[in-house]
């Protein structure tokens, strides 16, 4: 018999970063300005190796269909019409064109960008795919298949932004002050401790309209890893981020759980506060990580996970990366630092630090009427 | 020992020194000893000593009032030689004294690699914090059993008010992910055995009765028993299954794969009779092979009528030898039905096995361990199964590195026998323990006292989970369940391309 397949272990993106997000949940679209700022108050999280934005809301015109943002790496031309004869062949395109930048920004080495607005173009077994299945499985044809060219973002009505720089570097390359509004933004600064910058590694990591933007460093990852690598997801990214947007993406997406189920699943409580807990509370605590322990997210992180609609932020269950928390009238907004909350709006309603596990949640209000509907039918 | 029809040409194993200066004649070593070593000689009024039985257990020696006794390896030897080793050498003089199966106790000695002297272990610096134990929770709490790949959730008014609607299979908590393992009752004293049950219920683990079955006054400590159900069926009632955590199918074991067990009439005394269900002076013989299950389908109807049997209540466990396809059995045994595999290794004890067995079948756990752990993720069904390994684990650092190549919890034998005085002479299969162990002659078993035995063995668990939540919290985790398959955490030393391959495991530096 063939020996099994060496597992190749890769080495692990180590990081620390800085992290903000913000909603307006009334739906108001706004400027990137806020984030921008915001950010640049927390310069010392970063290093200049990696920044990044998402952005919701931001292409009204064309909401209903996919924008893949598109980076192709050294301006490599040859997989530039790869990608455009695939995306021909795969997708039906309304719109495309080079994302546009500012030559004048700070930053080093821009790849190449384009979007395109699609819509699937099913064929043959894909048919039996939904449409954002099918848009996965296209965009990890073109990331593994395709030298030099990255789909950094897939969702509809949003897109990432994101490079080797300072954020407000990179803001400013993508304009992102002045191009576009968006409801919902999330950023990231970097702080890379063994991995050279490149423009496709730095945050946010996006797929569909899923962003994970995320500061820590996974000690659980070779199981988390492992797990995931059951279901179906290869990490080749080789970041922890990676795991924690593919874990996301196989509670939330696949198994359609909410995140006040997943958060206690990433950071659940401690056996001595389950053990002391009524019956029922006892027995959901208990068979949840019973199940799930291998998706348990240990160490020290703090992610801001996003989607049309809502975000939350949440950090690791003994609070080893910070994360705190701001609201003002409709706005709500999470970070790394209060002073970063403080920069863009100084007077809030309220300010507190959530306790370990405890997600930080900002929805849309049409979105919480939903789901208060939806429960309601469920009864 | 031998004694027979020849003169034996064996040369002793041990030497006994005993300072006269210190020796109060008290006999005490005299009625310690069951092997019959020492002796008082009257006439010259002191202590004498016939060494060619000596078996080297240190009994002897400990309780000496005034340590008068040494005992060490006999320095007389053959002409050295590489090749005809003075254990190959005594073997062939043994057998042609004797004309029998070489027979031995324990597990193997010989020195095949011992991959977990080849493993490091990682901790954090800097980019990430290392956790004190001391002041953090730090969490060791292990399920076995089939776990489900999604879970469906019924809310109520919110997302606070939730409750999990699938039908779960059944699983056992345990406190530490360090189980007893299968010794039975009749390999071992009454005493013995009691103590595992003992200290398994104090801790919160599991102890496993082998294949001896369960003493009906012992059957309280049903709900952190493992029981047995092995080739020879001893024992197995309908009670003893349903009162027990975990039912074991025993195919192999590490110390003698493809061998059966034989326990000989002598040792089948009166409550080992009844406790096994068999007369009483007869021969327990446990066949090499279980003779209804001769496949993989056979494995299946046994899994499912002892699921049956208990009401699909407990989680039936397999256990197999570590042997060369190890990995594709274990797939085949998932798919069958077993919520755990149990997989012993070369290293694994006994009670009795013909030695060329115990030294040169199976291989070693390390290996089989992470080469079971990936096929099952290759084929999605590792949360389908857990899996207890066993086989010579011999301190907390071999538990951890177990864990993180994908174990969920280790069986110990060896490591508590010796907690209770083992001292691993090999004689086992002489019926004869002067620590009252793994003996059924009353006058040996009684001076083992189950309070005292089972507190050893308690802080011996204590000991080791607080080694493992050291080492935990030195790699920034605080639960075990994030180390479970986290070969990240290990690192080869001196170990070949094809070893580290067959580990799934980075060498060191890497």
């Amino acid at each position: 018999m063939r020996r099994s397949r060496r597992v190749v272990l890769p080495d692990k993106d180590h990081q620390a970063c800085g992290l903000f997000g913000v909603i307006d949940r009334s739906g108001r679209r706004f400027s990137g300005e806020m984030a921008i700022e915001a950010m640049t108050s927390m310069k010392v999280r970063g290093n200049g190796l990696g920044g990044g934005f998402a952005a919701y809301g931001i292409y009204p015109e064309y909401e209903d269909y996919y924008a893949l943002h598109v980076m192709f790496q050294n301006w490599d031309m040859e997989a530039k019409h790869r990608v455009d004869e695939f995306i021909d062949a795969n997708f039906d395109v309304v719109y495309a064109e080079e994302i546009p930048v500012n030559p004048d920004a700070n930053v080093y080495n821009p790849p190449l960008f384009w979007r395109y607005f699609v819509s699937p173009n099913k064929k043959g077994e894909d048919k039996k795919l939904s449409d954002d299945d099918y848009v996965v499985k296209k965009v990890m044809e073109i990331n593994t298949g395709i030298e030099n060219a990255y789909v950094v973002s897939s969702g509809k009505n949003m897109g990432v932004f994101k490079g080797v720089g300072f954020p407000e570097d990179i803001a400013e390359y993508f304009m992102l002050a002045e191009e576009y509004k968006g409801y919902m933004w999330t950023a990231h600064s970097r702080f890379p401790t063994n991995t050279p910058g490149w423009w496709g590694g730095a945050h946010p990591f996006c797929i569909l309209d899923w962003t994970v933007v995320h500061n820590g460093e996974i000690s659980s990852y070779g199981t988390n890893k492992r797990y995931l690598e059951m279901f179906g997801y290869y990490c080749t990214l080789l970041t922890d981020t990676e795991v924690m947007a593919y874990a996301v993406d196989l509670l939330m997406r696949k198994q359609g759980l909410p995140i006040e189920i997943v958060s206690k699943i990433f950071a659940p409580p401690m056996w001595d506060i389950v053990d002391i807990m009524d019956e029922k509370k006892k027995r959901f605590y208990t068979t949840l990580r019973m199940n799930y322990g291998p998706l348990l997210i240990n160490g020290p992180w703090t992610i801001i996970v996003a989607r049309h609609g809502e975000m939350f932020g949440i950090t690791d269950r003994i609070r080893l990366r910070p994360i705190t928390s701001g609201e003002k009238g409709d706005m709500l907004f999470v970070s790394s630092e209060e002073s970063a909350i403080r920069a863009v709006c100084p007077e809030l309603d309220r300010v507190y630090t959530p306790m370990g596990g405890e997600p930080v949640i900002g929805r849309l209000r049409s979105r919480e009427k939903e789901i208060a509907k939806q429960l309601s039918e469920v009864e | 020992m031998l004694e027979g029809e020849f003169h034996t040409y064996m040369l002793p194993e041990f030497i006994i020194e005993r300072r006269q200066d210190r020796c109060i004649r008290c006999r005490v070593c005299e009625r310690q000893c069951g092997f019959n070593v020492h002796w008082y000689d009257e006439e010259m009024d002191m202590m004498r000593e016939d060494e060619m039985k000596c078996v080297g257990c240190q009994r002897c020696a400990v309780m000496c009032p005034t340590n008068a006794l040494i005992v060490k390896p006999h320095p007389g030897s053959y002409k050295p030689n590489a090749n005809w080793t003075r254990e190959r050498l005594q073997d062939l003089k043994k057998q042609s004294e004797t004309g029998g199966v070489l027979l031995t106790g324990s597990g193997n000695d010989k020195p095949y690699r011992i991959y977990w002297d080849h493993i490091v272990l990682n901790a954090s610096q800097v980019t990430n914090p290392s956790i004190d134990p001391l002041r953090e929770p730090m969490e060791l709490r292990t399920f076995l059993g089939r776990k489900q790949d999604r879970l469906e959730f019924k809310f109520g008014e919110d997302f606070e008010d939730v409750e999990i609607t699938t039908e779960l299979y059944p699983n056992v908590q345990i406190e530490t992910p360090i189980v007893f393992s299968a010794m039975s009752y009749g390999a071992i004293s009454y005493q013995a055995f009691k103590s595992l049950a003992m200290a398994a219920s104090e801790f919160g683990t599991l102890f496993n009765t082998g294949e001896g079955g369960l003493p009906k006054e012992l059957r309280k400590y049903g709900k952190n028993a493992i029981v047995q159900c092995a080739s020879g069926r001893f024992g197995v009632d309908p009670e003893y299954l349903n009162v027990a955590a975990v039912v074991e199918i025993k195919i192999g074991q590490g110390a003698k794969p493809g061998i059966g067990g034989h326990l000989p009439g002598e040792k089948v005394t009166m409550p080992i009779s009844v406790t096994r269900m068999i007369p009483e002076g007869t021969d327990a013989l446990s066949p090499a092979p279980q003779h209804d299950i001769y496949s993989i389908e056979d494995l299946s109807m046994l899994i499912y009528a002892l699921k049956e049997a208990t009401n699909y209540e407990k989680p039936v466990s397999v256990k197999i030898a570590a042997v060369h396809n190890a990995a594709a059995i274990a797939s085949g045994m998932v798919r069958a039905g077993a919520d755990i595999i149990a997989l012993d290794g070369l290293r694994g004890g006994t009670g009795a096995a013909p030695k060329m067995i115990r030294d040169n079948v199976g291989i070693p756990i390390e290996l089989a361990l992470a080469s079971v752990d990936q096929r099952l993720r290759d084929e999605g069904i590792r949360n389908k199964a857990s899996i207890l390994v066993a086989g010579g684990f011999r301190c907390s650092a071999d538990v951890v590195k177990a864990i993180a190549l994908g174990a969920d919890a280790v069986y110990i034998g060896t490591p508590a026998l010796v907690a209770m005085g083992c001292t691993l002479c090999q004689k086992c299969h002489t019926g004869i323990c002067n620590w009252g162990i793994c003996t059924q002659d009353p006058y040996l078993s009684r001076r083992l006292n189950p309070e005292i035995a089972s507190k050893k063995l308690v802080n011996l668990l204590r000991a080791w989970s607080h080694e493992i939540k050291e080492m935990l919290g030195g790699m920034g985790i605080n639960a075990i369940e994030s180390l479970r398959g986290n070969r990240d955490h290990l690192r080869g030393v001196g170990l070949e391309d094809w070893e580290l391959e067959v580990l799934g495991i980075k060498g060191a530096g890497e």
